[in-house]
């Protein structure tokens, strides 16, 4: 599924990044060495971390985009790295739960 | 590439998080170049950034030298600082000394070594308490 279409879909608020992305999964974390070694390529990240090296773990593991949630803003630093590294930051105000849910049933309807 | 491979050397400053991460991602570019596996440039990747974490929390800092063969890309990280007491502990998943404010920013789960064995063939640790550690890790493509 396009980032775009589950940007709309979420009605996530886009921080940064291209919409043209395919996410293929959805992983939640905030121990960034934990994620560094189980997010996969596609994956949306769901985390509530903000500073800049969210910005270069979501490079390294090619996730799709990362969503930070419960309300959490990115550091300018965190959106100046992302852009750099054409990294993809949407926020939202929702939990990492209820996140994984509304993903959960957006990609079981295809 | 030739077969003398290629080289590349990153300086990994000390307590700068900003940049941490800034010479994985350089070398992943360079593999993508060059036409390696997407699962090989991963291990290299994330082995790379947990090195340079590492040397950025507890190191004030290091050297990253990467040599790139066709068959293997080699890693040698060095760093002046403090050493590691206790290798085996170090191994293990969970244990850190990082400080709260580092855990803070999401590091310092004792993840930092373990990936980086996981992650690559073989690794081996040089460490002299005071002196400092020095980590080569292979990747066999």
């Amino acid at each position: 599924m396009k980032l775009h279409v589950l940007s709309d879909r979420l009605s996530l608020t886009h921080i940064c990044g291209s919409l043209d992305k395919e996410a293929k999964g959805v992983y939640v974390g905030d121990l960034l060495s934990w994620v560094m070694s189980h997010a996969v390529e596609g994956d949306v990240w769901i985390t509530i971390m903000s500073n800049v090296n969210v910005a270069a773990v979501a490079s390294l593991t090619e996730a799709a985009c990362v969503i930070l949630a419960e309300g959490v803003e990115p550091d300018p630093e965190t959106i100046r790295a992302a852009r750099e590294k054409d990294v993809t930051i949407f926020s939202d105000k929702r939990s990492a739960y209820q996140l994984c849910r509304s993903l959960g049933a957006l990609f079981s309807d295809g | 590439m030739t077969d003398a491979g290629v080289n590349f050397h990153f300086d990994v400053d000390g307590d700068d998080f900003s940049s941490a991460g800034a010479a994985s991602v350089e070398v992943k570019k360079h593999l993508r170049q060059l036409g390696f596996p997407p699962e090989v440039i991963r291990r290299v990747a994330i082995a790379m950034y947990e090195g340079e974490i590492n040397m950025v929390i507890h190191a004030n800092g290091g050297t990253a030298d990467v040599l790139v063969l066709p068959d293997e890309i080699t890693m040698v990280l060095r760093d002046q600082g403090p050493g590691i007491a206790d290798v085996s502990l170090a191994m293990q998943e969970g244990f850190s000394t990082a400080r709260d404010s580092i855990r803070s920013l999401g590091f310092g789960a004792g993840m930092g070594l373990p990936n980086m064995k996981k992650y690559t063939d073989t690794m081996e640790i040089e460490t002299e308490l005071g002196k400092g550690t020095k980590i080569v890790m292979k990747v066999k493509v």
